[in-house]
């Protein structure tokens, strides 16, 4: 099979965007708990965040004319890659503490790892991301692994 | 009130049904601040990228079964691990139900795994999962 991972494309394997910190809001923690359809009352009054709720944080906010066609924002931490396609693949998280309104909160996200492999139809490059979660005085709130696949 | 004594590998977890509607599909949107058209312009998802019809978020089918362990739990043991694998897509209106089982109680830990699905009304799973819980 052909290497379709260069040595510049490999290179990347461990940079990190650039932290981005963020103060939970109860109004943002209720947002998510209703249109997710939570029913535990801690969840509903935000006292405290759902399991997966930090996965917004890994959405950046940028002006709408920098954002492409199908609206997503071009991911910067993953480098261009010779299969265009992504996919959506696995989230895995640890959790050390919940995350409380009123958290302030430090969010990096890096990129473990960059592997090929033959799928039934064809090549695929898997991507794989970790988002670590802590405060901002430094206590450990989760780590989630992800991974994407382009084809 | 949940007793790891009387858990047993095997037992079901409380399943539910979840039929998002395009009100809930763009609440969730805006909450976590995803521009994607695949999940708000029908258009777009059916012209441009050959959708059946508007894509149901996977981190929100992952919720789905998150919440299967979490009303699970109550405040009786507390989260460890939880993953989800997006395997199939799933359109806007269709009925999805999410489940889970006990696959292994660790005594000493006082860990219990548990697997978790969410499946169409085909019994096709789109969200296959798994999560670690610990009593006290």
């Amino acid at each position: 099979m052909a290497e379709l991972l260069s040595p510049e494309i490999k290179a990347c394997i461990g940079q990190a965007s650039p932290s981005i910190h963020v103060e939970v809001t109860r109004r943002d923690l209720r947002k998510y708990a209703v249109s997710t359809g939570q029913k535990a009352k801690k969840y509903l009054d935000g006292d405290v965040a759902p399991p997966l709720f930090h996965f917004g944080y890994a959405m950046e906010i940028l002006p709408v004319d920098e954002l492409r066609k199908d609206g997503i924002a071009e991911d910067k931490l993953i480098p261009e890659l010779p299969l265009k396609r992504l996919m959506a693949g696995s989230s895995d998280t640890v959790y050390h503490r919940p995350i409380y309104a009123g958290d302030k909160l430090v969010v990096t996200r890096k990129l473990k790892d960059l592997y090929e492999k033959e799928g039934r139809t064809g090549p695929l490059i898997f991507v794989v991301t970790e988002v670590v979660v802590e405060t901002e005085a430094g206590e450990p709130v989760l780590n989630e692994t992800t991974s994407l696949i382009a084809r | 009130m949940l007793n790891f004594d009387t858990i047993k590998v095997g037992d079901a977890l409380p399943s539910r049904e979840h039929t998002a509607n395009i009100v809930q599909l763009f609440m969730y949107n805006a909450a976590i601040w995803n521009p994607h058209r695949i999940h708000f312009d029908h258009a777009y998802a059916t012209e441009e990228e050959g959708y059946p019809g508007i894509v149901l978020d996977g981190p929100l089918q992952g919720d789905w079964i998150g919440q299967v362990v979490t009303d699970w739990i109550g405040e009786d043991a507390t989260l460890v691990s939880f993953g989800y694998t997006n395997r199939r897509a799933a359109m806007l209106g269709e009925t999805m139900t999410a489940g889970g089982k006990v696959e292994e109680k660790n005594e000493q830990t006082k860990e219990v795994k548990v697997s978790l699905y969410l499946q169409n009304s085909e019994g096709e799973v789109t969200i296959p999962g798994h999560a670690v819980v610990r009593f006290a």
